[in-house]
C-alpha cells in the first residue's frame, strides 16, 4: 500500500482548513460549483502548502513563507471603500476603464460601468450564485492544473470579474482591474476572474494589486479566441503576499502579449499557465521585477505549445538590491504535433548588491522534432567598463548607474504596446530608481 | 597646460608606468608613440581615471590642478576627454540621450546652466553633419551595432560636443580603413585650438600624416625615452622601436 506521509499540518494550513470549513456554506455557488470547491480543497488537504521539495515551488517555499494565514476579509464597508479611493493610481494618466475590487469584493460604485458595445461586465459572485451559463461552462476548465495555489483559489474564490468581449469588437480603452486591500486589519482574499475575448476581438487588460498587510490569491481565466489580439499587464506593489495565477488558452492566429511588473512588492508569486491551442499564434510573455530590501518576486511560467506554427517569446528581467530574491522558472512544453514551434526564452538579472539572489531556471520539454527553441539566462552586476565609459564623459557615478539600470529595464518595458501604460511603468521604474539608496 | 610629473602606475600589481614625465602645452598636439606594452594605453586610462589603474607616485596637473584626486566624471568636467581605443556598446541608451546627459552633467558640475533643447539640437545637428554621423545613428543606442569606423566617429562626435581642454586619443586609427581615417582625422583637426591640448596615442606613423603633431614623444617601458618633432615619427617608421627598448632604465 502506498501511503503519502505528510508532516503535521502547519499553523497556516490549519487556519486555511478552518477558514474553508467556516466559509463553505456561504461562498457563492451551489451544486457543480460547490463540488468544484470540494475537489479543489481536497487537493490542498492532500498536498498541503507547496514547499521547496515541490519542483515548481522550489525557490518560493510557501510553507515556510506563509507562517500565518490571515482570516478571510469581511465584506468591505464604506470606510474600506474610502480608504482605497486612490487605488490604481499608477495608471492615473491613462484613459482606462477602472473596475475596483476592495478586499476581493467587486465595488460597482467605485467602478466605471459605462456601457460599451460588445462588452459585458459582471461579478463572479453573482455569476456563481445565479449559475450563469458562461461562468458555469468555463470556470475551472480553462487550464487544468494540480497547482495548490490555484486549488486554494478555486476552493475559496469569493468574487472577481466576469468579462466578455464580443466577436470582432475592439475595446476603446484598456480595462483596469484594481485589487486593493483596504488595510484595516490583516486579511486574505481569493479572487477569481473570467475573461472571454471572442474571435477577432481586441482588448487590453490590466490587473493591479496593491495594499499592505494582506494576502491575496488571485486567478484569472483568460480565453483568447481565434484571430483575437489581447494584451495583459499585471502590476504588483505593496507590503503584502500576492499570488496570482494566469490560466490562459489562446486560439489560432491570435496575438497575445502578457507583461508582469513588480516594484516594491514584498512577496509576489506570478504563475502563468498558457496553452497555445490554435495554429499561427504569436505570443510574448514578459516581465520586469524591481526588488530591494527583502522583497521576493517569483515569475513561474508553464507555456504549452499544443498547436503547430506558433511563436512565443519569453523575456524577463529583474533588478535586485539589498537582500532581495528574484525567481524565474520558465518551462516550455512542445507537444508532439506542435511542429514548427518557434520559442525563445531569455531571462536576465542585474544584481546591485552582493547579498541579493537571482534564481533562474529555464526548461524545455520538446516532443516534436521540427522546432526552433532556445533559452538563455544571465545574472551579474553592472558592467564596470560601461560605468567607466559613462563617467569618463562627465556623468556622475550615481547617474551612470541609474542610466544603465533604466536602460536595462526599458528594453523590456519598451515592448508594451499601449503607449500610456508603457510610459506609466517607465515612470514607476524611474521612481523606484530614485528612491534607491 | 598638462604637466605629468614622475608618474608611476600599476595594473593588477604590475608596474606599467615608471616615472613618466611629460608636458603638453596649451594648443599643442603631442603624439605618443611606442611599442606594444610600453604603457601608452595605460597612460590614457590613468589620465581618465579608470578603476584598477593605480597611481603609486607622481602627479598630473591640468592647469595647475592635480586631476588624480578627481573621479572620472570630475576630470571630465575639468576638461579631460578620452577617445577610447575600443568604444563600448551601451545597450538601451540612445546616443542623443547620452550626449545630452553628459554635456549637461559637465555643465552642472562647472556651475553652468543646462543647454536648452533647441540649442542642444542645433549643436548636435551641426556637429554630426560635419562628421557624417546620421540622425539614425543618433537615435540608436550608443555604439550598439556600429561598425569600427562608426564607433570612432562617435567618439570624435562626443569630443566635439563636449569641447574638452585636454583630449586624449587612444589608438584612434586602429581598425579604420583609409576613408574612415580621413574623416576621423578631419574631425580631430577641426578641434585643434589654441585653448586645447591633445595627446594622440598611436603605434603607427600613418595617423600622423593626417593629424600632424607639434611634437612626438617615444614611450618605452613606461617612460618617455625620446622627444622630437614630427620627423621623429618618420624615423621610427623606418627604423622601428628596437633602438629605444634597450635604453629605458
Amino acid at each position: 500500500m502506498n501511503v503519502e506521509l505528510r508532516p503535521v499540518k502547519t499553523e497556516a494550513e490549519q487556519a486555511l482548513s478552518a477558514a474553508y470549513a467556516a466559509a463553505r456554506a456561504t461562498l457563492p455557488g451551489k451544486g457543480d460549483v460547490a463540488k468544484l470547491r470540494e475537489d479543489a480543497f481536497r487537493r490542498f488537504e492532500t498536498r498541503g502548502l507547496p514547499h521547496r521539495r515541490v519542483e515548481e515551488w522550489k525557490y518560493t517555499d510557501l510553507r515556510a513563507l506563509l507562517r500565518t494565514a490571515y482570516p478571510l476579509a469581511p465584506a468591505p464597508d464604506a470606510a474600506a471603500h474610502a480608504r482605497v479611493r486612490n487605488a490604481g493610481g499608477i495608471l492615473s494618466g491613462v484613459d482606462r476603464r477602472r473596475l475596483v475590487f476592495v478586499d476581493g469584493v467587486f465595488a460597482p460604485e467605485l467602478s466605471d460601468l459605462t456601457e460599451e458595445e460588445g462588452l459585458t461586465i459582471g461579478s463572479l459572485a453573482e455569476a456563481l450564485t445565479k449559475a450563469d451559463p458562461l461562468a458555469m461552462a468555463r470556470v475551472g476548465k480553462t487550464f487544468v492544473t494540480e497547482d495548490v495555489a490555484v486549488a486554494l483559489n478555486t476552493a475559496l474564490m469569493g468574487d472577481g470579474a466576469v468579462i466578455r468581449v464580443a466577436a470582432g469588437v475592439a475595446l476603446r480603452r484598456p480595462i483596469h482591474l484594481i485589487f486593493a486591500a483596504s488595510n484595516d486589519r490583516p486579511s486574505a482574499s481569493y479572487v477569481r476572474s473570467l475573461i472571454v475575448i471572442e474571435k477577432g476581438a481586441h482588448a487590453t487588460i490590466v490587473e493591479s494589486y496593491e495594499g499592505a498587510s494582506s494576502q491575496i490569491n488571485s486567478a484569472l481565466e483568460l480565453i483568447v479566441g481565434d484571430d483575437a489580439r489581447v494584451d495583459t499587464i499585471k502590476i504588483a506593489s505593496g507590503r503584502a503576499l500576492q499570488m496570482a495565477s494566469l490560466l490562459a488558452t489562446v486560439g489560432a492566429r491570435a496575438i497575445f502579449n502578457s507583461f508582469a511588473f513588480a516594484a516594491d512588492a514584498e512577496l509576489v508569486r506570478t504563475q502563468s499557465f498558457i496553452r497555445f491551442a490554435g495554429e499561427d499564434t504569436k505570443a510574448a510573455v514578459r516581465g520586469v521585477s524591481l526588488l530591494r530590501g527583502r522583497d521576493h518576486v517569483d515569475n513561474t511560467l508553464l507555456i504549452e505549445h499544443a498547436a503547430p506554427h506558433c511563436q512565443s517569446r519569453e523575456q524577463f528581467r529583474a533588478v535586485l538590491d539589498g537582500d532581495s530574491r528574484s525567481v524565474f522558472q520558465g518551462k516550455i512544453v512542445v507537444q508532439p504535433h506542435a511542429q514548427k514551434t518557434d520559442a525563445k526564452m531569455l531571462t536576465r538579472a542585474l544584481l546591485l548588491s552582493e547579498t541579493a539572489e537571482a534564481d533562474n531556471k529555464p526548461e524545455l520539454e520538446i516532443f516534436a522534432d521540427d522546432v526552433v527553441c532556445g533559452h538563455g539566462a544571465t545574472a551579474g552586476a553592472l558592467d564596470p567598463g560601461l560605468k567607466f565609459y559613462l563617467m569618463s564623459r562627465g556623468i556622475s557615478e550615481k547617474e551612470s548607474e541609474a542610466l544603465l539600470i533604466e536602460a536595462f529595464i526599458d528594453e523590456t518595458i519598451e515592448e508594451i504596446a499601449h503607449e500610456g501604460i508603457r510610459d506609466a511603468l517607465k515612470f514607476a521604474a524611474l521612481k523606484w530608481l530614485g528612491v534607491r539608496s | 597646460m598638462l604637466e605629468i610629473k614622475n608618474l608611476h602606475a600599476e595594473v593588477e600589481g604590475k608596474k606599467i608606468l615608471n616615472g613618466l614625465t611629460l608636458t603638453v602645452n596649451k594648443g599643442q598636439v603631442a603624439a605618443i608613440m611606442g611599442p606594444n606594452g610600453s604603457g601608452k594605453s595605460t597612460l590614457a586610462y590613468v589620465l581618465a581615471g579608470k578603476p584598477g589603474y593605480e597611481v603609486t607616485e607622481g602627479e598630473v596637473l591640468l592647469d595647475g590642478q592635480n586631476i588624480l584626486e578627481l573621479s572620472p566624471d570630475g576630470r571630465a568636467a575639468k576638461g579631460v576627454f578620452l577617445a577610447f581605443q575600443y568604444p563600448v556598446e551601451v545597450p538601451g541608451v540612445a546616443t542623443m540621450t547620452f550626449l545630452r546627459t553628459a554635456l549637461n552633467a559637465q555643465r552642472k558640475t562647472r556651475g553652468e546652466g543646462e543647454l536648452s533643447t533647441p540649442e542642444f539640437m542645433k549643436l548636435v545637428r551641426d556637429t554630426s553633419t560635419k562628421l557624417g554621423v546620421s540622425q539614425e545613428h543618433l537615435r540608436r543606442a550608443v555604439n550598439v551595432g556600429f561598425s569600427g569606423g562608426e564607433k570612432k566617429r562617435n567618439e570624435i562626435l562626443q569630443m566635439a560636443i563636449l569641447q574638452p581642454r585636454l583630449a586624449v586619443l587612444d589608438e584612434t586609427d586602429s581598425g579604420l580603413d583609409i576613408d574612415a581615417l580621413q574623416i576621423v582625422a578631419e574631425g580631430v583637426n577641426r578641434l585643434r585650438s589654441p585653448e586645447r591640448s591633445m595627446i594622440v596615442i598611436t603605434h603607427y606613423q600613418r595617423l600622423l600624416n593626417f593629424i600632424v603633431p607639434d611634437v612626438v614623444h617615444v614611450l618605452a617601458k613606461g617612460q618617455v625615452v625620446k622627444t622630437g618633432g614630427k620627423e621623429l615619427a618618420l624615423e621610427l617608421e623606418a627604423k622601428g622601436y628596437a633602438q629605444f627598448v634597450g635604453e629605458a632604465a
